[in-house]
């Protein structure tokens, strides 16, 4: 089985959402949770500081949001080239 | 009725419940033994993984880490739920697609060879046991508060428990028990939850509880009320950290590839029908994970003021019936320095004067909060379902290398399946006695062992299985070696920085980059990632049915039946 055209523009495309849905997966956990934590905490979310936020509840509200994302953009990919089952 | 007629009562039933399931789903195949037949539902497999994925650890010691350390606990919350999206988008789907029974099947077949097969059977087996044996300790824990019973005995019974669905059911009965373990946890990690929730900020929803006004019209914010409280003692500020960034960063790194590498997560996902199932059941998966860990820093919040409020700078002899229970099994300790007859609980170690152990603020939690008997019995047998559940899928896995990669694939390729079956079967007793051994005789390593175990897998799969999906040019040399360098340079580091085996542990100034033990996962990761990469450059590429290999499990079309004779 060689990689014919479809396969290939399918894969491209599947990996072109990897990097931007792990881009967000890196921004609001490792980002916003961590590596600018004290900067975002000076902003007030309620009686969250935000970046405390971000590493309690945030980021996990957000990694549930991204895998369901995922499984709508994929879905409709299989269909498009035919490789749902 | 007392607390421990209803712990009896609700124990009791949530047994029954998972002995009845067992007998109703024994398994007649090795494909049911190994993967439930193929056929699980995607939310049963997310409810199953879930449980499965959800320890003691999670259930019991969570919400107490975060308790006592603020912001800086945020490690787990973020590494143990971030995880499941690279399982998602980097793994689950295509190692269902490739559809063979364990993680060492795929890289055996992968990097079509015998030696990689065997590397990857010893890293399962090294992470599954050290990770079980601290599952057998929490039941066995559970049982000596709440049912004031021996602690051995406590992990005798329940290594019955586990032994008669996990060696009857293997694969389907484990899947189904944890459904209802599933349900059995959640409600039990819930309901004291919103109880308290209520108490305290009138909301119902710990998740906007915590960030709510007290209930008692002062209008401040409860986690405003936690800085002062903490800053006030002596503590740090509740919402900051005190570790450094570096370690922070690398702690979640190596938590969450950790996770999405761990054997027994990833078999889950060949127990589904298509690729689809498998993308859409780790996000059901994810989504009631996340009920839970949202939940926990709540409960931590709720916890920490009431154990501040309900101790500090109060008469010993005035403490509640919790405080003198506790007193009893040693996990919670009061020694009165200044003679004063008050407790002083604050962060200067020479004049604090209570101990509490962090496993207790979840389980002592509804008492301190003065909640009804049978919630207090509801969470112990949360604790108890959230410990078999684990520790049932682990033994699989233990079971599954034994019979299937070790037995059926390199020593005896000729056996029947009837037979392969009953060495699976025996394997299963073989993995219970020896877990129980090391609940009874706990080494005293095993606690630490526990969090590592999340960089060992880091460390040693999740690198391996990413090249062999991601990059069809990896070959054997590369993933061998990457895998003994990764996995190696993990446990080096554990035995002279955690375990004290290389002589003296060095003091923390010492660690490599500053990153811990616990974090240093992310470090050999990384030189597994590094070495596998060199070494391929330098040999031969995989032959063409491999890289064909590749390709086809890229696309999700066909997904094969699992296949049991292969």
């Amino acid at each position: 089985m060689k990689q014919n055209y479809s396969q290939k523009a399918y894969w491209n495309t599947n990996l072109k959402y990897l990097a931007i849905l792990l881009s967000v997966w890196f921004l609001c956990s490792y980002g916003f949770g961590i590596l600018l934590v004290d900067q975002l905490n000076q902003i007030n979310l309620g009686g969250f500081p935000l970046g405390f936020w971000f590493a309690q509840q945030g980021s996990i509200y957000i990694f549930v949001v991204l895998i369901f994302v995922y499984v709508r953009l994929m879905n409709n990919l299989d269909k498009k080239y035919g490789f749902d089952d | 009725m007392s607390v421990q007629v209803w712990t009896y009562l609700i124990v009791g039933i949530t047994f029954a419940l998972y002995i009845g399931i067992a007998i109703w789903s024994r398994a007649g195949s090795t494909k049911d033994f190994y993967v439930a037949g193929g056929g699980v539902s995607p939310l049963a497999n997310g409810m199953a993984t879930a449980a499965d994925w959800m320890s003691a650890a999670s259930f019991i010691s969570m919400a107490g880490i975060i308790s006592f350390t603020g912001y800086d606990g945020s490690v787990y919350l973020m590494g143990w739920t971030g995880g499941y999206v690279l399982l998602a988008l980097l793994l689950a789907p295509y190692l269902r697609k490739f559809g063979k029974f364990t993680v060492p099947d795929f890289i055996g077949d992968r990097y079509y060879s015998d030696t990689a097969r065997i590397v990857a059977v010893i890293c399962a087996l090294l992470v599954s046991f050290t990770y079980v044996a601290g599952q057998m300790r929490g039941v066995g824990v559970v049982f000596s508060r709440f049912l004031e019973v021996d602690i051995n005995t406590g992990v005798i019974i329940g290594m019955i428990i586990v032994l008669f669905y996990a060696v009857l059911g293997g694969m389907k009965g484990i899947t189904y028990t944890q459904v209802a373990q599933y349900c059995v946890l959640i409600f039990a990690f819930m309901v004291p939850a919103i109880f308290i929730s209520i108490q305290m900020t009138g909301n119902p929803i710990p998740q906007l509880g915590m960030s709510s006004t007290l209930n008692d019209g002062s209008d401040v914010y409860l986690l405003e009320k936690l800085n002062g409280l903490s800053t006030e003692l002596g503590f740090n500020e509740y919402t900051s950290g005190a570790k450094n960034k570096v370690d922070i960063f690398a702690i979640t790194l190596a938590l969450m590839a950790g996770t999405s590498g761990l054997p027994h997560v990833i078999v889950r996902f060949f127990t589904v029908k298509k690729v689809k199932d498998a993308r859409k059941s780790a996000g059901l998966a994810l989504l009631l994970i996340a009920i839970l860990y949202t939940t926990a820093p709540a409960v931590a919040v709720f916890a920490r003021v009431n154990l501040i409020e309900t101790v500090s700078d109060k008469p010993y002899i005035s403490m509640p019936e919790w405080f003198k229970n506790w007193e009893k099994t040693g996990l919670l300790t009061f020694e009165d320095k200044n003679q004063d007859g008050n407790i002083q609980y604050v962060a200067d170690a020479q004049i604090n004067e209570l101990k509490v152990d962090r496993d207790i603020m979840v389980l002592a939690n509804p008492e301190i909060a003065n909640l009804p008997a049978w919630v207090i019995a509801l969470v112990a047998a949360g604790s108890l379902a959230a410990a078999l559940s684990t520790a049932a899928g682990l033994l699989l896995v233990i079971s599954a290398s034994v019979s299937h990669d070790l037995i059926k694939k390199i020593f005896l390729p000729t056996i029947s399946e009837k037979r392969e079956l009953i060495a699976a079967r025996l394997s299963a007793v073989v993995a219970v006695c020896v877990a129980g051994y090391f609940g009874i005789n706990p080494p005293g390593f095993v606690a630490a062992v526990v969090a590592l175990a999340f960089g060992l897998a880091a460390a040693s799969f999740f690198p391996t299985i990413v090249l062999g999906i991601f990059y069809k040019r990896m070959n054997k040399e590369g993933a061998i070696s990457g895998m003994i360098v990764g996995i190696s340079l993990m446990l080096f580091y554990m035995a002279k920085f955690k375990l004290g085996w290389l002589g003296e542990t060095p003091p923390s100034s010492q660690w490599w980059f500053g990153i811990s033990p616990e974090g240093f996962g992310t470090v050999a990761m990384i030189i597994n990632f590094i070495v596998s990469l060199l070494v391929c450059q330098f040999t031969a590429a995989p032959p063409l049915e491999v890289q064909e290999m590749v390709l086809n499990i890229r696309i999700p079309k066909g997904s094969p039946e699992i296949i049991s004779n292969h």
